[in-house]
């Protein structure tokens, strides 16, 4: 049984229609990615899941609970971080950690969260000195205090430099190996393709694709590059002759091959028959950003 | 409950952590009660002021500051704040409610209101002669329901106001103007007389807590008004309140 069900979610505000059709489903332990476009509805459809707001369409279920009539339940089990939410400046990293803990049955014990987020030397920092990643930490610490089932992160890593969303990026890793199902909104294609076992692609209100990053990357941008400088010279037909090859080009002494399915095992192929050695081989793929942009006709933030 | 306990903890520490929040509201109108009594004229029955002395007559406008600091001047920014930086918000996503912190705010003001009218009247009767409130009932009264008032408007402007700047905005004013008919900023004998009659239903209600602190039982109209004030304004705060 899926931990989150989504089923033609609808959510208006006035006559903005901030989701228009959105359905997807959550399996125990998995990481799972809510992409899209600022404005796609990425956020209303989490705080729909978080029991913030009513749907005005659709359901949606969270461990088997409604997260509107069930909420006193399901706040006991899901931790939530919130995109641009923060403390009380003089509030001290160990001071919101034994709040936050003191709300739930079940919680984690605050000191060792602390040193699991490496806030360890900040216990006694007011929030208003702690760094954006060490918010950020103290943020997520937040959110797993009540040792919850599911946690759903909001741009988690917005406003780190790439060594503190690097950082988080493990911790993420760490949670989900506790056994944590992990819902992560996210603008970063290389976030998502780092962390996500899948993704759902928001875009307009509507998911637009749903599947894993390896497996969205390859159904929506199939074409693969070869670069090679060949030893000896060849002709263009070798490759062309090939299936799947769509495109031959060529760069000074460098040969670019440009085709779909299993290009490289049939280029080396070839290149093996013809004893030709190719040095400085490489194959380049489309990325999760590719995929992004054919999907939803806009480039990723960065 | 629990849950209640830890935020009125944390909250109370952060309030006292703020330091010049508690030192204005509850020092400031003590070091004035203390100022005005030193000087001996301060003490002098005068006919000007009922046959009281000025600190006696001044005493309750030191009331009123430390009431319109806490309820109108505090108590609204902090909620604007909390609501502005997400933290009822995220309050929302836990097992504990906002309300919890809404209400700790409110018992934070209170308690601050409490003390204050605590330490003004005992500083007062021990050091400088002022009595007892004489009509202790009447003056308990007075102080709730002009307390209740008061809280209720800067609750009303925590409603209303839907950021931090737009709170001081407008708590400013109803700060300025509690003290104002308080008597705060000119001693009330100094007022045209149709400033100081408004003044007497202006909440707190200085005249209220004047008349049972010095004399006698309040009249009743001013006390009436205090209460349809805090009941109006505190059901239309109820209305607005938003927690995001």
């Amino acid at each position: 049984m899926p931990v989150i069900e989504v089923t033609n979610l609808h959510k208006r505000y006035g006559d903005l229609v901030a989701v228009e059709d959105v359905s997807f489903s959550v399996e125990a332990g998995e990481i799972f990615g809510v992409l899209g476009p600022n404005g796609a509805g990425k956020t209303t459809t989490v705080e729909c899941v978080s029991g913030l707001r009513a749907p005005d369409g659709g359901g949606v279920s969270v461990l088997g609970l409604d997260p509107r009539r069930d909420g006193a339940r399901l706040r006991q089990r899901v931790g939530v971080q919130l995109q641009e939410s923060q403390l009380p400046d003089r509030l001290r990293v160990a001071e919101a950690l034994e709040l936050y803990a003191s709300f739930y049955r079940d919680p984690a014990e605050p000191a060792r969260l602390i040193d699991d987020l490496g806030l360890g030397d900040k216990r006694n920092t007011p929030y208003k000195k702690l760094s954006g990643g060490q918010k950020q930490r103290l943020s997520v610490a937040l959110a797993l205090v009540g040792n919850p089932e599911v946690a759903i992160l909001d741009e988690l890593t917005t406003g780190l430099d790439p060594q503190a969303r690097r950082d988080t990026w493990g911790l993420i890793e760490r949670v989900r190996d506790r056994g944590v199902t992990i819902v992560l909104v996210t603008h970063f294609m290389e976030e998502a393709e780092r962390l996500c076992d899948r993704v759902a692609v928001i875009d307009g209100g509507r998911v637009v694709a749903l599947d894993s990053p390896v497996g969205l990357v390859s159904r929506v941008v199939p074409e693969q590059r070869i670069r090679f400088r060949p030893s000896s010279p060849v002709e263009d037909h070798l490759f062309t002759d090939l299936p799947g090859v769509s495109a031959v080009t060529r760069s000074g002494t460098q040969v670019v091959v440009t085709g779909t399915g299993e290009l490289l095992h049939a280029v080396t192929a070839v290149l093996a028959r013809n004893q030709i050695v190719a040095a400085d081989l490489r194959l380049e793929q489309s990325t999760l950003d590719d995929a992004f942009v054919e999907l939803t006709g806009q480039r990723p933030a960065d | 409950m629990h849950a209640f306990g830890q935020i009125l903890k944390i909250e109370t520490r952060l309030y006292l952590r703020d330091f010049t929040s508690p030192l204005i509201t509850i020092a400031l109108p003590l070091a004035l009660l203390v100022v005005f009594g030193l000087i001996p004229a301060g003490r002098e029955r005068n006919p000007q002021f009922g046959d009281r002395a000025f600190i006696e007559y001044f005493a309750p406008s030191l009331l009123v500051i430390t009431l319109a600091m806490s309820a109108v001047n505090i108590l609204p920014i902090v909620l604007a704040t909390y609501r502005e930086r997400g933290v009822l918000r995220r309050l929302a996503t836990t097992p504990a409610s906002p309300a919890a912190l809404l209400a700790a705010q409110l018992v934070i003001s209170l308690a601050t209101i409490l003390v204050g009218a605590v330490l003004l009247i005992g500083v007062g009767w021990l050091a400088f002669d002022v009595p007892l409130p004489r009509h202790p009932l009447g003056f308990t009264l007075a102080l709730v329901l002009g307390t209740a008032a008061l809280l209720a408007l800067g609750l009303l402007v925590a409603a209303m106001a839907r950021t931090t700047k737009a709170a001081q905005g407008l708590a400013v004013p109803v700060f300025m103007v509690t003290m104002f008919f308080g008597g705060v900023y000119l001693p009330r004998f100094l007022l045209p007389d149709f400033l100081v009659r408004i003044g007497d239903y202006t909440p707190p209600g200085v005249q209220a807590l004047l008349d049972a602190w010095t004399a006698d039982a309040p009249q009743p109209l001013p006390l009436a008004i205090m209460t349809v004030i805090a009941v109006i304004a505190g059901a239309t705060a109820a209305k607005l309140f938003r927690w995001e």
